[in-house]
C-alpha cells in the first residue's frame, strides 16, 4: 500500500510533464488564436498583441518558456483577461468551485451510501427497486435539465433560496445539489452492489449466526469492506466535483474555475486553459493518493501488500 | 425479526434527518431572503459576459462598455433618448471648415480621487489609445486625427497628434479629414481621459481612477461589479441611484430566472425561444428597439462560384423571403432587412431596393431569371456551401435559407458549421469559404462605419469586395465637409455595393432587454447605450 502511495507520488511529476506537454501542442495546433475576435484587430496592431505575449515564436520556443515559468511557479497572464495572471484566477475561483465541490461531496456520500446500504438490506423489496429507479434517473439526467428545475422550484415556485449569483451560504444550497445528484446516484448504486455481495459473504452467516442485531452486522462489519469501490470511485470523482463544472456554474452564475476550462479552449486562452489542466490534474494525483492511504484503512490486505 | 426492528429505527432516523433538513432550508431561506430582497437605492443590471477589462482604452466589447460609461465620463455624452449632449465639454466650435474642433471644458472638474482634471487628461487618452503600443481594437475610429493614421502605424510618437490642451479648460482636435462623427465618437467609453497616475504605472484592474458619475468598488471576477456614486463627479447631486451592480449573465435562461426571482432589475437580453412567453406574461417590461447591428451572409468573391458572377450572387438574394426568418426564426425580434445600413441611423435613408417591395412570385421569378443567367438550372445546379459558427440561431437560419434556394432555385446547399475561432480564421482568409454568416455591429451612429468594411483595404471586408467604384465614393464621403454631400456618397456607395451584392442582408439587430418597472427614465435608443445617471428607482 505505501509501495504504490510513494510509486504515484514519484510518478506524478512525469505525468504532469505528460500533461501539460500534450495540452500545449493540441491547443497550439487548434486554427486561430486568442486574439481573433468578430472585429479582426489591424493587422498591425495584432502582430504587436501576438509579440508581447511570444506567440510569434516558434511553438517548441514558446513550451520551453512556458515550462521555464512553471519551474519558478509562474503560471503565465491570462491572454483574455487583461493584467491578471492565470494564478490570480485560479486562486478566485478555486474556493469558490471548492466550497461548491465539497458540499456536493459530502451530499452525495451521505445520500449515496444511506440509499445504498438502504437498498441492499432491502434488496429486491419495493425500496430496492425505488432507490434503483431514482439512481438510474439521477445518473441520466444532465445538469443542464436539473439546475434549472431546481431554480424553478426552489427560486421561482418556493421562493426559499437564490436563483443564482454568489452571495453567502444559501447559494452553495442550489448548485451543490445539482452537482451532487449524478455522483449520488453512482455512489448508491456502487454501495448497494458491494454490500449485496459482502451481505452474502459466508462470515456475515456467521456474524447472524450469532445472534447480532442486523444493524451492527451491517454498519459495523459490512459496510467498511464494501466501500472500497466507493473509495476509489471517489478519488476522480472528488477532484471532479472540486474544479467545478461549467454549466452549473454558468447556471448559477457562480465564479468557480469550471468555466476556465471551456471558455478558455473556446478564447485559445492557452495559458488559462494550461493553468487549470495543471490544477485539476495535481488534484487527481492527489486524491487518488489519499485513495491509496483509505485504502489502507478500509482493507487489511492492501496494507501487506 | 431483528430486520424489521432495525428497519423501524431507520424510518425514525430518516424521519429526524427530513426535519433537520427542512429545518435548515427555512434557515437557508431567511440568510437569502435578506440577500434577494431588492434595496431601494441599488440597481442590479444584468450584464452578459464578464468583460475582460475596464481599461477604457483596452477594452472591448458591449459588457465593457456598459461598465465604462458610468467609470468615466466623455467629452461629450449620449442624451436618454440617443441624441449627443454637451458633457465633460460644456460646448465646442466647428473650425477651419471642419478640419478643427475646440472644446470647452466644465470649470472645476474632478476625478474620483479628488486631483482637477484638465483637457490635457482627454488628449493623454487618446494619445494612450492611438499609440501602437496599447494595441487597443478601437485606434482605428479616430484615425483622422491629424497624423493619426501615421501614428497607428507607429511610424510618427503619440505626441505628433493634432491635439492640443490650449488651457486646463479647453482642448483644440485638428482633423486629416472631416469627420462628422467625432462628436459622437468622443462619447465612446476609448476615448475617455486618463488620470496620470494610470498612465504612469498600470493599476491593478480594479484600481482605476474614473471621472463619471460612478466609481468602482469592488470586482469579484465572474461574480459582480459594484459600483458606488462618486460625489466628486460635477452633476453628482443630479445622479439619483447610490449603487449599482453589473452581474455577468451569460445563460440567458438563467438571467431570465433571476429575474422573475428579483434578482436583477435590468436584463442583458432575453432567450429568443421565451420571447412569445414574455410578451404574454412580461409584455410591459419588455423594451426591443433597433440596434446597430446588420446580420448578413459574405460571400467570397475570390473564388468560384460567386468570382465573376453577379446575377448568381443576386438570383441568391431574391431568393430570400427575410420576413419569413425575422418571423419565425427569430420570433420578431429582429427586422428584415433588404438592405445593409441598419435604419434609424442619423443623417441616412436606408437604400432598400426596389425589389423589396415587389411580391414574393414576382421575386422569386426574377431570382430564377438571374440564375439561368447565370449558367444554372435543374440539370446543372449550383454547389454552395453556407458556412457558420456555432450557434442555434445561426444555424436555423442557415437551414432555412438553405430551404429557399433550393425550393426557388434548386440550388445544391451544403451546410458547414465550425467552431468560432476555426470559422473566423477561415472567413478571414477566403480560402475555403463560399457563403458564410457575417455580422457588423458599428462603433457609432454612423453610415460610415458601416460602409468601410466594404473597402477594399478593410481587415473585415471578408467578401474580397474590390471595387474602384465602391472605394472611390467612400474617399470622396471621407472628404467632404458638406453633411448632405458625404450622406449623397455614402447612400449611392450602398446602392452600388447591394446592386454588386458581396454580401446579402438577412435582418438588423434589435437591442431586447426586459426592465423592472421600479425603474424610471429608461429610453430605448440606437446605441442601446444607458447611463446609469439617467436612470431613478421608485419604491416597490
Amino acid at each position: 500500500m505505501l509501495n504504490r502511495a510513494a510509486m504515484r507520488l514519484l510518478t506524478a511529476v512525469p505525468t504532469l510533464f505528460v500533461l501539460v506537454g500534450l495540452s500545449f501542442f493540441l491547443m497550439h495546433a487548434a486554427p486561430g488564436g486568442p486574439f481573433d475576435s468578430e472585429r479582426s484587430l489591424a493587422p498591425e496592431i495584432e502582430a504587436r498583441l501576438a509579440a508581447q505575449f511570444h506567440l510569434d515564436e516558434p511553438a517548441w520556443m514558446q513550451f520551453g518558456r512556458y515550462l521555464g515559468g512553471l519551474v519558478q511557479g509562474d503560471l503565465g497572464p491570462s491572454l483574455q483577461y487583461e493584467s491578471r495572471s492565470v494564478a490570480s484566477l485560479i486562486a478566485d475561483g478555486a474556493p469558490v468551485s471548492a466550497a461548491v465541490g465539497a458540499a456536493a461531496l459530502l451530499l452525495a456520500l451521505i445520500g449515496g451510501v444511506a440509499l445504498g446500504a438502504l437498498a441492499a438490506m432491502r434488496r429486491d423489496g419495493w425500496l430496492d427497486r425505488s432507490v434503483m429507479v431514482l439512481a438510474l434517473v439521477g445518473l441520466s439526467l444532465p445538469s443542464y435539465v436539473v439546475a434549472p428545475v431546481l431554480i424553478l422550484v426552489f427560486a421561482l415556485q418556493l421562493p426559499w433560496l437564490p436563483a443564482g449569483g454568489w452571495d453567502g451560504p444559501a447559494s452553495v444550497l442550489l448548485p451543490a445539489v445539482a452537482l451532487a445528484l449524478p455522483q449520488l446516484a453512482a455512489i448508491a448504486r456502487l454501495t448497494r452492489g458491494a454490500l449485496g455481495e459482502v451481505l452474502a459473504a459466508p462470515w456475515i452467516r456467521t456474524a447472524r449466526a450469532k445472534g447480532l442485531p442486523e444493524r451492527l452486522i451491517v454498519f459495523r462489519h459490512a459496510l467498511k469492506p464494501a466501500l472500497l469501490p466507493v473509495v476509489s470511485w471517489l478519488g476522480p470523482a472528488a477532484a471532479g466535483l472540486m474544479t467545478g463544472s461549467v454549466v452549473v456554474e454558468q447556471v448559477f452564475g457562480i465564479p468557480g474555475i469550471g468555466r476556465y476550462f471551456v471558455q478558455g479552449a473556446l478564447n485559445r486562452d492557452y495559458t488559462l486553459v494550461l493553468g487549470v489542466v495543471l490544477f485539476y490534474g495535481a488534484l487527481v494525483i492527489a486524491f487518488n493518493f489519499l485513495v491509496d492511504l483509505a485504502y489502507g484503512a478500509l482493507d487489511p490486505q492492501a496494507r501487506l501488500e | 425479526m431483528a430486520g424489521r426492528a432495525s428497519g423501524f429505527g431507520a424510518s425514525n432516523k430518516r424521519a429526524g434527518v427530513l426535519a433537520t433538513l427542512r429545518a435548515g432550508l427555512f434557515a437557508l431561506a431567511a440568510l437569502a431572503g435578506a440577500a434577494i430582497a431588492a434595496d431601494p437605492q441599488t440597481l442590479v443590471i444584468g450584464n452578459g459576459t464578464e468583460p475582460e477589462s475596464l481599461d477604457p482604452q483596452k477594452a472591448t466589447g458591449v459588457s465593457a462598455g456598459n461598465v465604462l460609461r458610468d467609470l468615466y465620463e466623455g467629452l461629450t455624452g449620449v442624451s436618454p433618448s440617443g441624441d449627443i449632449i454637451p458633457a465633460a465639454a460644456a460646448s465646442w466650435q466647428w473650425q477651419d471648415d471642419g478640419r478643427a474642433l475646440r472644446l470647452s471644458l466644465r470649470a472645476g472638474l474632478r476625478w474620483s480621487n479628488g486631483d482637477p482634471l484638465t483637457a490635457s487628461d482627454y488628449a493623454a487618452g487618446l494619445r494612450r489609445l492611438l499609440d501602437p503600443a496599447t494595441a487597443s481594437g478601437y485606434a482605428k475610429l479616430f484615425a483622422a486625427i491629424e497624423h493619426g493614421s501615421e501614428v497607428i502605424a507607429g511610424r510618427l510618437p503619440p505626441s505628433a497628434l493634432g491635439l492640443h490642451a490650449d488651457d486646463v479648460g479647453t482642448l483644440s482636435i485638428r482633423l486629416d479629414r472631416p469627420m462628422p462623427n467625432l462628436l459622437s465618437l468622443l462619447a465612446h467609453p476609448a476615448a475617455s481621459p486618463i488620470h496620470p497616475a494610470d498612465l504612469a504605472r498600470p493599476p491593478k484592474p480594479d484600481a482605476r481612477i474614473g471621472n463619471g458619475a460612478y466609481r468602482l468598488t469592488e470586482w469579484v471576477l465572474q461574480s459582480r461589479i459594484a459600483l458606488a456614486r462618486n460625489p466628486a463627479y460635477w452633476n453628482d447631486r443630479q445622479t439619483a441611484i447610490d449603487r449599482l451592480i453589473y452581474l455577468p449573465t451569460e445563460d440567458l435562461n438563467s438571467e431570465l430566472k433571476r429575474y422573475r426571482a428579483g434578482e436583477l432589475d435590468v436584463t442583458t437580453s432575453i432567450p429568443a425561444t421565451q420571447a412569445d412567453w414574455i410578451r404574454r406574461t412580461l409584455g410591459g417590461e419588455l423594451h426591443v428597439a433597433t440596434y446597430l447591428g446588420s446580420y448578413f451572409y459574405g460571400l467570397n468573391l475570390t473564388r468560384p462560384p460567386f468570382a465573376g458572377n453577379k446575377p448568381l450572387r443576386q438570383a441568391l438574394s431574391l431568393a430570400i423571403d427575410r420576413p419569413v426568418i425575422a418571423t419565425k426564426v427569430l420570433h420578431d425580434l429582429a427586422t428584415p432587412a433588404w438592405s445593409y445600413i441598419p435604419p434609424g441611423i442619423r443623417d441616412y435613408r436606408p437604400q432598400v431596393p426596389e425589389w423589396a417591395h415587389w411580391p414574393r412570385a414576382r421575386r422569386e421569378a426574377e431570382a430564377r431569371r438571374l440564375y439561368a443567367a447565370a449558367g444554372y438550372s435543374a440539370d446543372k445546379p449550383v454547389q454552395v456551401e453556407i458556412r457558420y459558427n456555432t450557434s442555434d440561431d445561426h444555424k436555423r437560419i442557415a437551414v432555412v435559407i438553405a430551404a429557399m434556394w433550393k425550393q426557388v432555385l434548386g440550388a445544391d446547399v451544403k451546410l458547414v458549421n465550425e467552431e468560432w475561432k476555426v470559422f473566423l480564421r477561415h472567413r478571414r482568409e477566403r480560402r475555403d469559404t463560399q457563403a458564410f454568416r457575417n455580422t457588423w455591429i458599428a462603433d457609432s451612429d454612423d453610415a460610415q462605419g458601416f460602409a468601410e468594411i466594404l473597402d477594399s483595404r478593410h481587415p473585415r471586408n471578408d467578401s474580397g469586395y474590390a471595387d474602384a467604384g465602391y472605394d472611390a465614393l467612400l474617399l470622396e464621403a471621407a472628404q467632404a465637409s458638406d453633411p448632405a454631400l458625404r450622406r449623397a456618397k455614402l447612400e449611392a456607395a450602398e446602392r452600388k455595393m447591394l446592386d454588386d451584392a458581396p454580401i446579402l442582408p438577412i435582418y438588423f439587430y434589435a437591442s431586447k432587454h426586459l426592465v423592472k418597472p421600479r425603474v424610471g427614465g429608461w429610453q430605448d435608443n440606437i446605441l442601446d447605450w444607458h447611463y446609469s445617471k439617467d436612470l431613478r428607482l421608485s419604491g416597490r
